[in-house]
């Protein structure tokens, strides 16, 4: 553990890197950190990453691996190394998610409502109703000042033409923003010194701004609203956030059982009698927050709870029924969507994608599947998908059958290349592909937290960076302005 | 305060007294076994008859040796109430109200439980138990310390000391019986230096010696009972406990001491007044094994009343929860 880490022999083999520009110099915004890092004395990185490997594992910050009759935990790999984004290029990333989520809101409201976005031919209506996250009993509902996705979590990648693109929205439980705070928390802790003088923005008003953005949901006549995170409980993957998020904000984390509808008002059980609930930070799906609406045999919602809700006595974030917009095919369709209710263009744009259910997109897909990354419409953690110029032969063939058999369900895009940070493999650093996740609150106006999560495809040449399949994370830092000068200021 | 977490306070920290007194009934044995006579049989049955499931013993390990009865209880995990289950379900519980309790009190239960899954995958145990079953006690007083240094001494905490109270009393009396069981095929050997040792041993398991030798000087068992079930002031006696998790639970409902508005008070008060009026020669001429078996059943009993006048819960299938997709 003596080795000297240090960027002189990184490459980045022609890949787009975050933190080194195409002739190898560090970019403007990593120049201090970059600095910094090679005067550390040998072995001094491997201990502050050490360090803060110990600390997740006492903290018990781990997830459950699924299909584990034992509950296995891991901890998520965390790589030290930042990545770095400037002050201007976050601006632009900033209020380009804000016109997209203040979109998908408009949409999902019309969508339950007047449809006229179908009715005017925008998105066809059929692909809404098979979303499958549609739900027909959310038609006519009116959340609590209209805001349907009071939290979203929407994934970036940057392609190799160093432009940012919207990946993916994630609008129903969108996890990973525990990450971002403890791991921003443990750098701190363990490595105060790299923050100096770096002029990162900081994330830990989060909890803060969540709690705000739920306290805004409450019913009127409510002074001093109850809010609660409502959890599926201790074995569910995001656990360990659901109940740092209710430590952070002070408030209960409960689970299904605790809750319980009464003379149409939502109540907690507690020690000493029932407490009114106002709002609800539901981690649940909808399929199971009330088993009178939804599905049946749920255990983990609540009797009532929609009808509870239905009345304006409880708000649930995010409400439910706003996974339609989550739905892969809907989110070919949100450029256009961004036109149709703002009459803007698309500041961030989309993947290119390929909606299998149009019939010319369908032929043209079917015929380059080796090329292509192939998304089932509505599955998550890279799961459903292929990636066409790694698959075999007979993957492909599987995937071609299914998308003749049901083309609603599939969309296909370009094979992008992810950018790329350095990473500590060994006794040196290698770059890794990356994408961003940046977190958005919607209450009473629209708050992009800086930065957001990093996720890093640990294994060499990999493109996916899901925790379920060897993705680690990093922090991610939002520099004030753009990063020039700062070398001076540090001598 | 929400019922389910009171209980999850509540068998947390249960769980984590009843790691630590395991560990001390181990303890107690070797220090026993280090005073018995060349030649006698060493009194591992015992130990599993007062403390585990005869049965799923005999099953799985058929005669009872040190190594057998020291893994049984430690290790083994189809026993619930072995050392490795019960803090793994004490961690569960902290788990389940990482909200509640502080960072510091879940960094030194993460802590616990490594150290004693990292022993159940080495020898260590085998080479050195005292030193383990030392590092366990001391884990569990580091927990406690915590959890009284860390965290508000309301409701929450209140339903963390009656589990912890409740749980020591019902293994003080336990303890006392492991020297019955102990002491039954020599009753010839009562008064002799063996049986000096011997109790001594059972007051060390205890971390008792000490405190008693400031009392009484000398030991008899006599005395001993009495310092273990009546002693006031002595925390791992009986009646300490009693008393002090009589006061937790009427600082959760408001009910003054002496009164009772629910089943809960109204058991755990009948128990502490007949600890307060009891006298020792009335214990021994009833038959200790007879009076600590009694003990145990109302302490249960105290536990059924907390849950039936606190809690009552239904529980929820695992593979729901893990149904539930987080993007």
């Amino acid at each position: 553990m003596t080795d000297h880490l240090t960027f002189q022999n990184y490459q980045t083999e022609g890949f787009y890197d975050e933190l080194f520009d195409a002739g190898g110099n560090p970019r403007a915004e990593a120049e201090l950190l970059v600095w910094k890092i090679n005067s550390l004395s040998a072995g001094e990185l491997q201990q502050h990453q050490a360090a803060i490997e110990r600390s997740l594992l006492n903290l018990g910050i781990t997830f459950n691996v699924y299909g584990d009759a034992q509950g296995t935990e891991r901890i998520w790999p965390f790589d030290i190394v930042p990545r770095i984004v400037p002050g201007n290029e976050w601006e632009q990333i900033e209020r380009g998610l804000k016109q997209r989520i203040r979109t998908l809101n408009l949409f999902i409201h019309d969508v339950y409502h007047e449809q006229h976005i179908m009715n005017d031919g925008i998105v066809p209506a059929e692909l809404v109703k098979s979303a499958r996250c549609y739900r027909e009993a959310c038609r006519g509902l009116n959340p609590p000042r209209e805001i349907w996705c009071h939290i979203t979590g929407t994934d970036l990648i940057r392609h190799s033409d160093g432009k940012i693109y919207v990946l993916e929205d994630n609008m129903r439980c969108p996890s990973g923003v525990s990450y971002v705070l403890q791991n921003r928390s443990l750098m701190k802790q363990s490595f105060p010194q790299i923050f100096q003088a770096s002029r990162v923005q900081p994330v830990e008003d989060y909890a803060s701004h969540l709690l705000r953005t739920l306290d805004h949901l409450a019913p009127d006549n409510v002074r001093h609203p109850t809010v609660v995170v409502l959890t599926p409980g201790i074995y569910n993957s995001a656990y360990y956030e659901h109940s740092f998020l209710a430590q952070q904000m002070g408030v209960q984390l409960v689970e299904g059982r605790d809750l319980v509808v009464k003379d149409s008002f939502l109540f907690m059980r507690t020690t000493s009698g029932f407490e009114r609930v106002d709002v609800v930070y539901r981690r649940i799906d909808d399929d199971f927050i009330d088993p009178l609406v939804f599905r049946e045999d749920s255990a983990l919602g609540v009797e009532g709870l929609m009808e509870v809700y239905r009345r304006g006595h409880v708000a649930l974030a995010n409400a439910p029924g706003t996974g339609v917009a989550d739905d892969k095919v809907i989110y070919a369709y949100v450029p256009k969507m961004i036109k149709y209710y703002l009459n803007e263009e698309a500041i961030l744009p989309n993947v290119p994608t390929y909606v299998c259910h149009e019939e010319e997109d369908r032929k043209y897909v079917l015929e380059h599947l080796d090329e292509l990354v192939v998304k089932a419409a509505n599955e998550s953690g890279g799961y459903g998908m292929m990636i066409g110029p790694h698959a075999s032969d007979e993957e492909r063939k599987k995937f071609a059958q299914l998308i003749a058999d049901h083309p609603r369900n599939y969309i296909a895009q370009p094979t992008l290349s992810l950018s790329r940070v350095p990473t500590i493999v060994g006794d040196h650093f290698e770059g890794r592909h990356v994408d961003l996740r940046p977190y958005i609150l919607y209450g009473q106006e629209i708050f992009v937290l800086p930065g957001g999560l990093t996720r890093v495809a640990l294994k060499k040449g990999s493109l996916v960076v899901n925790s379920s399949q060897g993705g680690g994370s990093k922090d991610t830092w939002v520099i004030t302005g753009n990063g020039n000068g700062q070398m001076q200021s540090q001598s | 305060m929400l019922s389910r977490v009171a209980d999850a306070m509540y068998w947390m920290s249960r769980y984590v007294e009843r790691v630590e007194n395991l560990a001390r009934f181990i303890d107690v044995t070797l220090n026993m076994i280090l005073d018995l006579p060349v030649g006698s049989p060493e009194p591992w049955q015992p130990l599993v008859s007062v403390t585990g499931d005869h049965d799923l013993f005999a099953e799985k390990y058929g005669v009872a040796t040190q190594e057998s009865v020291q893994k049984f209880l430690t290790f083994e995990q189809d026993y619930p109430d072995s050392i490795l289950s019960s803090i793994r379900l004490a961690r569960e519980n902290a788990r389940s109200i990482r909200e509640t309790i502080t960072t510091e009190m879940w960094e030194q239960l993460n802590q616990f439980y490594y150290l004693v899954r990292d022993a159940s995958q080495s020898d260590r145990v085998q080479k050195s138990p005292a030193e383990f079953y030392r590092q366990i006690r001391q884990a569990s007083h580091l927990f406690q310390g915590i959890t009284d240094h860390t965290m508000s001494h309301g409701e929450g905490w209140h339903f963390a000391n009656l589990g912890r109270l409740l749980e020591r009393a019902d293994k003080t009396s336990r303890i006392l019986d492991v020297k019955y069981f102990i002491l039954l095929p020599s009753v010839t050997d009562v008064g002799t230096p063996i049986d000096d040792l011997q109790w001594s041993a059972v007051l060390r398991s205890v971390s008792g010696l000490e405190m008693y030798r400031q009392q009484y000087h000398g030991i008899t068992p006599e005395r001993v009972v009495e310092f273990l079930t009546l002693d006031r002031e002595f925390p791992r006696a009986v009646h300490y406990c009693v008393i002090a998790a009589e006061n937790s639970m009427h600082a959760i409902s408001g009910t003054p001491v002496g009164a009772s508005r629910n089943l809960a008070e109204r058991r755990i008060g009948l128990l502490r007044a007949e600890l307060s009026y009891a006298q020792v020669q009335e214990i021994l001429a009833r038959g200790l094994h007879e009076f600590l078996d009694a003990l145990q059943t109302k302490i249960n009993n105290v536990g059924d009343g907390i849950y039936d006048t606190f809690i009552t819960l239904k529980s929820i299938p695992v593979d729901e929860i893990m149904m539930q997709t987080q993007f």
